[in-house]
């Protein structure tokens, strides 16, 4: 056991440091400065320099342009690309929906889906969760019927909704799970389809959260037309590559480097603001207990997913222990996220969209957006499994009972 | 020993949730805050014609309804249940409570404007470094002739944009953070040197920055003692506290019902998810927080009136109300799952006011170090 870096893992992360400081798009920086809403070019501005310079997808398999990256110069990148405040790749193609093809499509699926995600060119989003199916994922009623078209081609017809559609205002396709069998279990009758949402019969609705953000939408789909050969994997076994995903979505959700970043955030917040007495709030007793407590549980976490980082690269891959790091993880960026409010005091109040023109100068820039991002993160110990659900996995897969 | 409510109050009670029911339900509150000019004077206007509620705390001669403390609580409680923005706390509570407590000149006149419903006061007294000590003023107030001048400015003033006066603490004399040299004045928003920068608020209140630039009061201005205004700001505000901590409850009972209701309709796994033990203990938890802030508001509400026992009462239901918001609140979201994320539903805007309510007037730490204080005398 050793916590060192090599010699080359040094220079790694150097020249990791170099090329986010030269590159990082400005236009990028100042949007995300001035906490506006991005636009979908925006999104995917920084996706493309990565693309170009071969690092966006350190997750993939070298052959199909992973990085082959060890799992140390992988934790380097996280830390660099969080501690430069880098907006994260989006997750749905890159790190939910690749896996899956790469594990489970075909050749040719392979070939015709992966080059978009990487390069970015297609914007995709995940068809999961539906009204009456949160939790209980598995009796989701989307339906699809397989019929032969007058083309005489394979066809399913889908039909029913899906919702919390994360950035789903701006995607190019889907992924989607929808019955394809009602009589059988309800794990065993679903299949995993990949829909162009450009189809007739697909509308996409906004969700305005309690933030006043539009980040998540209704998907409607009525009679949609999908080409059998969209489908990844076996009909009906489509919960195969659900449970893949998630177990995915789960083990990036630990989020340690952004929430390093954030308490450094914290740390300068509270070293401006004043406590009661006049001196720097991080030296009010109080809140400074709670900052450290905070940074205690943000080291057991890390050492935690450390550890499991150790076990995927010895083959064991992400197993339901990954259910501890989303649980920690989600709550120790609430916690954060609390605590920059509670720092700001009485400019925790006001609601400016932006910082831009009449809004600037209304108490410091840093309190700006901190009571939205505390609203919004709730949402963390809700999706992708809830932190409820997180405990069932727990205690049925790993302590067995 | 009684904790029943006199005819009159349940009477007060009744009147309040009745109006609110027919006025002021959830959409009709989301549509009027999220427009211009962010309430509803016609609301207001009830309030003081229809109601009568105005005049709630004050005393028959000065043509209210006789009440006080009891009467603020039982008409907050009923507004953090409907989530009411219309400035009563401002007006009423610390407005009135000012006038009422100093013997200012010209207390009578104002508190019948107030009861009319045509004078509504905001409270202009944090600063953008004063955190939650009232005495870190940095505001000024010179004495020029018989008069004053004010120049600085206050933070995030509650309900400022509807107002037509404020009452603003001012320093006449010491440093930044001295008890000493605090004086209280009326200014009228309309004074020449007041400026404001108007904003909504998260929670969809209104508030302001407001600027005080070289404006003129005259001596009758001053409302209490001069220098020695401190210990009159700390009476008005814990009064405040306990109103808020009102309005807190019913804003917690309306997070622990909402949850239950949404709990026993939404199913999953084949069953409704109020048969899941573990969220039925955190119902009961949340159950638990909620009592235990009503017993504390009560007991606040009781004892504001009794200069010996106000401040310790007030800090400790703070604490109680403090970490009840953030319990009860957070844990209503969460059992909602997604839903709880929308705008489209109420249990959000509750959770978001309780959040405000957290911080109001100090947070948890704030009120702890208070209590400590006064309980347990300075730390070695």
């Amino acid at each position: 056991m050793n916590l060192d870096f090599t010699p080359e893992e040094n220079a790694f992360r150097d020249e990791v440091r170099a090329f986010i400081k030269e590159n990082y798009p400005p236009e990028l920086r100042k949007a995300q400065d001035e906490h506006r809403p991005l636009t979908k070019d925006e999104y995917l501005l920084w996706h493309k320099v990565l693309a170009k310079k071969g690092w966006v997808a350190p997750g993939w398999p070298k052959e199909l342009g992973g990085t082959g990256w060890t799992p140390t110069q992988k934790y380097i990148w996280s830390e660099e690309t969080a501690r430069a405040d880098c907006l994260p790749i989006l997750p749905f193609g890159m790190s939910m929906l690749a896996p899956v093809l790469y594990t489970f499509g075909t050749d040719e699926q392979k070939k015709r889906f992966l080059p978009g995600i990487y390069n970015g060119e297609v914007w995709w989003c995940q068809g999961y969760s539906e009204p009456g199916a949160g939790s209980d994922l598995a009796s989701l009623k989307c339906k699809a019927e397989r019929i032969t078209a007058d083309d005489g081609k394979e066809y399913y017809i889908v039909n029913g909704q899906k919702t919390w559609t994360t950035l789903g205002q701006y995607a190019d396709w889907g992924f989607f799970l929808v019955r394809t069998d009602p009589n059988s279990k309800p794990q065993s009758g679903i299949s995993f389809l990949l829909i162009d949402m450009k189809t007739p019969g697909i509308e996409v609705r906004p969700i305005i959260t309690l933030e006043g953000g539009h980040e998540v939408n209704d998907v409607f789909l009525d009679n949609v037309k999908v080409p059998v050969e969209n489908r990844i994997f076996h009909e009906n076994q489509g919960w195969t590559c659900a449970k893949a995903l998630l177990a995915h979505e789960r083990s990036g959700i630990a989020g340690v480097a952004r929430s390093k970043r954030n308490l450094e955030k914290l740390r300068t917040i509270a070293g401006t603001e004043r406590s009661d007495t006049g001196s720097a709030l991080l030296t009010d007793a109080f809140f400074r207990r709670k900052v450290a407590e905070l940074e205690i549980d943000l080291t057991a976490l890390e050492f935690t997913e450390l550890r499991t980082l150790a076990g995927e690269s010895s083959g064991k891959g992400p197993g339901p222990e990954s259910s501890i790091l989303k649980i920690k993880g989600t709550e120790i960026q609430q916690r954060l996220q609390e605590l920059a409010l509670e720092a700001v005091g009485h400019y925790g109040a006001p609601f400016l969209r932006d910082l831009s023109g009449s809004n600037a100068g209304v108490g410091p820039d840093y309190a700006k957006g901190l009571a939205g991002e505390m609203f919004n993160g709730r949402k963390t110990s809700i999706y992708g499994g809830s932190n409820e659900i997180q405990r069932n996995i727990i205690a049925k897969m790993v302590l067995g009972l | 020993m009684d904790f029943s409510f006199t005819e009159e109050q349940s009477m007060l009670r009744d009147t309040v949730a009745a109006y609110l029911g027919d006025h002021y339900d959830f959409d009709k509150r989301r549509a009027a805050v999220s427009k211009e000019p962010g309430w509803r004077p016609d609301v207001w206007k009830a309030f003081a014609e229809e109601l009568g509620i105005l005049g709630a705390p004050f005393s028959e001669e000065l043509g209210g309804l006789g009440g006080g403390p009891i009467e603020n609580m039982i008409v907050m409680e009923e507004f953090g249940k409907a989530l009411v923005v219309e400035p009563y706390l401002g007006t009423v509570v610390i407005g009135g409570g000012f006038l009422k407590h100093s013997g200012h000149a010209a207390a009578a006149d104002l508190i019948g404007g107030i009861i009319e419903g045509k004078v509504i006061f905001a409270f202009a007294q944090a600063e953008p470094q004063s955190r939650y000590n009232l005495a870190a003023v940095t505001t000024t107030a010179k004495k020029d002739g018989a008069g004053w001048t004010l120049n600085g400015q206050k933070a995030v003033v509650i309900g400022a944009p509807f107002a037509t006066h404020f009452i603003v603490t001012a320093r006449t004399s010491g440093g930044e953070r001295d008890a000493q040299g605090i004086s209280v004045f009326i200014v009228e928003k309309n004074a020449k040197g007041v400026t404001t920068r108007d904003y909504p608020t998260v929670d969809g209140f209104r508030a302001s920055e407001v600027y005080f630039e070289n404006v003129s009061l005259g001596a009758d201005a001053l409302v209490g003692p001069a220098d020695q205004g401190l210990p009159l700001v700390e009476k008005v505000v814990d009064e405040a506290i306990a109103a808020t901590c009102a309005e807190a409850c019913g804003v917690l009972r309306k997070l622990h019902e909402g949850t239950l209701e949404y709990t026993k309709q939404r199913k999953q796994f084949g069953q409704p998810i109020s048969s899941f033990q573990v969220l039925q203990h955190r119902m009961v938890d949340m159950f638990i927080n909620v009592e235990q802030a009503v017993s504390m508001t009560y007991m606040a509400n009781i004892k504001v009136g009794d200069d010996a026992e106000r401040a310790k009462a007030v800090s400790a239901a703070k604490v109680q109300i403090g970490k009840a918001c953030k319990f009860v609140g957070q844990n209503a979201i969460q059992l909602h799952g997604g839903m709880g994320m929308t705008d489209e539903m109420a249990i959000g805007h509750y959770f978001k006011r309780a959040t405000m309510i957290e911080s109001a007037f100090g947070s948890v730490d704030h009120h702890l170090a208070r209590y400590e204080f006064l309980s347990l005398g300075k730390a070695a």
